[in-house]
């Protein structure tokens, strides 16, 4: 019992707002102690309803979050963004990085900061930093260095985290983005204000109990690019897309595979909250532990209501520096840690390395190395025509667009390749848990099965059936055709003799439809295609039909 | 606020004005251009100071071990086994008092027999093959226990050889042991270390030294061949003068500090203690060269550096003709023993005797090394002794929680100097004091290589005494931590500019059963560790009157 009472107690200091599923089971469990705690107990619970009802206030105002303007307030958000990049080895040693590897499997001794080690640099990390600069529009600094950020905590084993302090390989960037036009659309620029290279730390791991905690040091000494963004976002509908827009970039330099759960991509944002007009900013509050956009957003704007109702209250004192985390079961941030002053990391030059220093020559070839970035596909799809929903959806993943540009390659009409892959193609993907790349339809094959629409070798109806086929079995459009006698009736001598086939099997409702009931139409053509195993042309198939139906008398 | 900077002069004379304060400590004439001129009988003029030099003036100057046990293997005339034997009767008998190792290899001997094995194959022998060869307790051995001289590290065994060592058994070395040092390097004296106090083999109620005073002391008393020690502010250069051996702190980044427990990064450096020049050189060239585990490493070029060294029957009758060497006049004042400041002058005569032009040279940021050292080598100490924090190896305190865990396991497993300099670095690199004291003295260290550098742009090799005086008593210093800081005045700017630096024994002072050693340090250009061997060895076998050979030998 004592055990778990010291467990509650923990539990309540970790989650402050009681409301969280951990305090919830807790309080069951304080119930069940001596008096002198129940007491406890129901103060603890008065506190729950008390804050609920405040909750459910803020979680009503987050629904009319475009309404804050019309309060008259406005939220300021800068995002910190940690990027892992996809590397071979860490950042300093010659370790591999495999997420989810068994604790503590992918180390050594210099990950592990074992005394007379030293750090020497991956210059891949180098590489992907100055390919993240340039897509980000930044200035790159051709002489940076690594600096030692220190504190204490097990999962840091130098006591140090290797970083860059003062002078950060990349600065004064910005990056374009379109929103969604389901939410009204628009397009944004964002300023970076800096990337820098450092090292992930390793993870604790707590034993359930509460009473251990378990060091895994294979996360420690992965390479990490922080890419802190201008104060520039107003939503967290724009935070999100900001995020997801350096995900896609990530993704598109190949330099990290920019996986939220994994951790692969992670966003501390910092929300501010200020009457419109007011030119100094209001007190800024980080929200950690989001781990979609859509997490992201709802956690901000939820956080945007919170900071808004205590400023409409005169409560705006009660919003104070500190570390929140989203609870995506309760819809809610609570408080992490407050903090108190400024931390001192005591920032020096890292002596064990030597400066970064990149040449033009290196900074060039990599400039020309850069793929299409998702802006300028986005701009060039545009220029196609295709709507922006459309433009949207392709440039999301590189290989989606390489899909769609080498369909178009291949002669496939634009709008009518991106209504395929946006379509049937992404719906089946989506089904089964697929990328574009891992099913068997190429790019050719789509233009083919296009071009034989259009031609009118076969029916939309039939392009689908070999659309399936296709993707699931792959072969050739034309030989698909072929073997299955695919091909459409285009002879109006076959259809009309189709057609009389069924008027004459089908006396009765000949008559009815004579009598007026010439609704009956869709029942013949109905029967005509069966008939033609859905071969005949649906165009000539309904001229014939209607000529023969209304001949007769 | 009072100046961070403080003048390291007035430390000195606080500490050794009412001790020696020579009127004219050092009769150097004031125009650097004016040379010094000896006669010839200059050689040998100076009524030695001490007896030590009447016993064994007539024996032959230092010849190499190494290559005299090369040459034993090589004739059959020896076998490893045997001449390790001999080396660790020696450092059994001799330990008692000296108490230099912190640990002996239990596997030495059988080693030797793998060696004598090898010679039996008639296989190529690795320059060091058969040489004992014992190594600074910071540097890590993968079969020894390697504790830094710290209770922290007291049950510590590293996973991994450091580079140097590895490159040492690459080349046949027998590592026989891991010597004493101040803890984690910090300290002059040995006197510093988590375990036991090291003594002077010229004296033991004197220190040998420090940092590495176990691998100056385990030389001198030839309980091993060679030993390996490491330079952060002098500990290789001053134990090296107090124990009477030779010592070389080589240019940063020539030896691979991969493996060598870490007090200041940006100025640690591996270095060679031997009792020869030659045997000096011979452990440079084996352990120097770049590796890509330390990328501050160097790529220069290693020569081999001891064929250069001729023996004495093939010198000319002036060596040295035309080697510019500067003294240097702020290492000549006020503080420094006048015992020491004589022998000094005396091996000035010396190389000018050998065919060198000897002047006197000013480098004027000099008395500003001391404090801008203290300053950066305690704030990165501050830095790389927090992964000592009870979590993943060595002393881990009982704790209820996480911030009694690391602040108990650190303070019973720190001593008091490292303490007291991991709180001077942490102010010093404290937001609002980084500005006035990290980044005021990263300055004073670009004006100091700026000083060497036109120093040593008008002249081949800079000299100075390797210490201010030669061995003091154990217990003398270590309540006045200032007075022991300003004993490295001699050394610390040379780490600051990263440049090498060679000490050979070159006279003695009074005191102790056979006077004291003084050495001579010798400054040279970054990667000129050659041209410093080459006068060293020339000095060495040159040098008459005086021969090393500690009293505890004479008597083991």
């Amino acid at each position: 019992m004592a055990l778990i009472y010291f467990r509650c107690i923990r539990m309540n200091r970790l989650f402050p707002h009681p409301s969280s599923p951990f305090t919830k089971k807790s309080s069951v469990l304080f119930c069940t102690l001596q008096a002198s705690h129940a007491q406890v107990t129901t103060q603890v619970e008065n506190l729950q309803n008390q804050s609920k009802q405040k909750e459910k206030l803020i979680q009503t105002a987050t629904k009319k979050t475009l309404e804050h303007h019309k309060h008259g307030y406005e939220a300021i958000i800068g995002i910190e963004t940690h990027v892992q990049l996809y590397t071979l080895t860490k950042a300093f040693c010659s370790c591999p990085y495999l997420y989810g590897s068994r604790p503590n499997t992918t180390i050594c001794p210099i990950c592990m900061g074992l005394p007379g080690t030293l750090p020497v640099l991956n210059s891949k990390v180098v590489e992907f930093a100055v390919k993240l600069g340039l897509a980000l529009n930044c200035e790159l600094s051709m002489n940076s260095k690594f600096d030692r950020k220190q504190y204490f905590y097990p999962d840091l084993p130098k006591g140090y985290q290797i970083s860059q302090f003062d002078v950060p390989i990349a600065t004064k960037g910005f990056i374009d983005l379109d929103l969604p036009v389901e939410f009204g659309g628009g397009h944004r620029r964002f300023g970076i204000t800096r990337i820098h290279m450092e090292e992930d730390a390793g993870k604790l791991l707590h034993s359930e109990a509460g009473s251990y905690s378990q060091v895994d040091l294979n996360r420690a000494g992965v390479p990490l690019l922080e890419i802190v963004s201008e104060p520039d976002m107003r939503s967290g509908l724009e935070a999100a897309e900001y995020a997801a827009e350096l995900q896609r970039l990530v993704r598109y330099l190949g330099v990290s595979n920019g996986n939220m759960q994994e951790g692969s991509l992670r966003c501390d944002v910092n929300i501010s909250v200020r009457p419109i007009g007011q030119s100094q900013f209001g007190t800024k509050v980080e929200i950690k532990n989001m781990n979609s956009f859509s997490a992201m957003n709802r956690a901000i704007d939820y956080e945007i209501s919170r900071q808004v109702l205590l400023h409409s209250e005169g409560q705006n004192d009660q919003i104070v520096q500190e570390t929140r985390l989203w609870d995506e079961a309760a819809q809610k941030t609570f408080t992490m840690r407050k903090k108190e002053g400024l931390a001192d990391y005591r920032y020096f030059p890292e002596p064990d390395l030597p400066e970064v220093v990149l040449t033009k020559g290196f900074v060039d070839e990599i400039r020309q190395s850069l793929p299409e970035l998702p802006e300028a596909k986005r701009r060039r799809y545009e220029k196609m025509g295709l709507s922006m929903q459309d433009v949207l959806f392709l440039a999301n993943d590189n290989s989606v667009a390489d899909f769609f540009d080498a369909a178009v390659e291949n002669g496939a009409e634009e709008k009518l390749a991106a209504n395929w892959i946006m379509g049937d193609i992404a719906a089946y993907l989506k089904n089964e848990r697929l990328t574009i790349d891992e099913i068997k339809l190429t790019p050719k094959e789509l233009s083919e099965l296009i071009a034989f629409i259009k031609n009118g070798t076969i029916s939309g109806k039939i392009g689908k059936e070999i659309l399936f086929e296709l993707i699931s079995k792959g072969g050739t459009v034309k030989s698909l055709i072929e073997e299955k006698d695919l091909v459409q009736i285009v002879d109006p001598a076959t259809i009309e003799a189709l057609v009389d086939k069924v008027l004459a099997a089908n006396p009765k409702q000949l008559q009815q439809y004579r009598g007026g009931k010439t609704k009956l139409q869709g029942f013949f053509a109905g029967q005509v295609m069966k008939e033609s195993k859905g071969k005949a042309n649906p165009m000539l198939l309904n001229k014939i039909l209607t000529e023969k139906l209304n001949a007769g008398g | 606020m009072p100046s961070p900077i403080q003048n390291p002069r007035l430390l000195l004379s606080h500490r050794c004005l009412p001790l020696h304060f020579p009127p004219n400590p050092f009769p150097f004439p004031p125009n650097p251009c004016r040379l010094v001129h000896r006669s010839a009988a200059a050689l040998s003029p100076q009524p030695a100071p001490t007896p030590a030099s009447q016993n064994l003036a007539i024996a032959a100057p230092p010849s190499s071990e190494i290559l005299s046990i090369r040459e034993s293997l090589l004739s059959r005339r020896r076998t490893a086994a045997e001449i390790a034997a001999e080396y660790l009767d020696r450092l059994r008998r001799t330990e008692p008092q000296l108490r230099s190792f912190l640990h002996v290899s239990q596997t030495a001997m059988r080693e030797a027999g793998e060696v004598d094995r090898l010679v039996e194959s008639g296989a190529e022998l690795g320059p060091l093959t058969g040489v004992l060869v014992a190594v600074k307790d910071n540097i890590c051995t993968a079969d020894m226990p390697s504790t830094g001289g710290s209770r922290i590290l007291g049950s510590y065994r590293p996973a991994f050889d450091a580079t140097a060592v590895r490159r040492l058994r690459e080349a046949g070395a027998i590592i026989v042991g891991k010597t004493n040092l101040d803890e984690f390097g910090m300290g002059s004296t040995t006197e510093g270390s988590g375990f036991q106090v090291t003594t002077n083999p010229w004296d033991v109620s004197r220190v040998p030294g420090g940092s590495s005073g176990g691998s100056a002391a385990a030389v001198s008393a030839r309980q091993c061949v060679v030993s390996l020690g490491s330079d952060t502010g002098g500990s290789v250069r001053q134990p090296a003068s107090f124990c009477g051996v030779v010592g070389m702190k080589p240019t940063y980044g020539r030896v691979s500090r991969f493996g060598l427990m870490a007090y200041a990064s940006s100025l640690d450096v591996i270095g060679c203690f031997g009792s020869s020049v030659v045997d000096t050189a011979i452990l440079l060239s084996a352990i120097s060269g770049h590796d890509r585990l330390d990328a501050t490493s160097s790529k220069h070029e290693v020569s081999d550096y001891a064929p250069q060294l001729v023996s004495l029957d093939h010198l000319e009758s002036k060596p040295l003709k035309g080697l510019r060497v500067g003294v240097i006049r702020e290492t000549t004042g006020e503080g420094v023993d006048v015992g020491v400041m004589s022998s000094v002058q005396a091996a000035a005569s010396h190389l000018e005797q050998l065919g060198s032009i000897v002047t006197e040279v000013s480098l004027p940021s000099f008395s500003l090394g001391l404090p801008a050292y203290y300053i950066l080598a305690s704030s990165e100490a501050s830095s790389n002794l927090s992964r000592y924090d009870g979590v993943r190896y060595g002393y881990q305190a009982a704790a209820d929680e996480l911030s009694s865990l690391y602040g108990d396991s650190r303070a019973n497993g720190f001593g008091p100097e490292v303490k007291m300099r991991i709180l001077m670095g942490t102010y010093a690199l404290s937001a609002g004091y980084y500005d006035a004291y990290y980044k005021r003295a990263q300055q004073v260290r670009t004006l100091v290589r700026k000083s060497f550098k036109d120093a040593l742009d008008k002249n081949d090799i800079l000299i100075s005494p390797a210490a201010p005086s030669a061995a003091y008593k154990i217990g003398e210093k270590t309540n006045d931590p200032l007075a022991m800081y300003a004993g490295d005045i001699m050394t610390v700017n040379v780490n600051l500019a990263g440049l090498p630096a060679l000490v050979v024994p070159c006279g003695f002072v009074e005191g102790g059963p056979a006077g004291l050693p003084v050495g001579l340090q010798m400054i040279g250009a970054a990667f000129h560790e050659e041209k410093l061997l080459r006068v060293g060895h020339i000095f060495e076998q040159t040098l008459q009157n005086y021969r090393f050979n500690p009293p505890l030998l004479a008597e083991s």
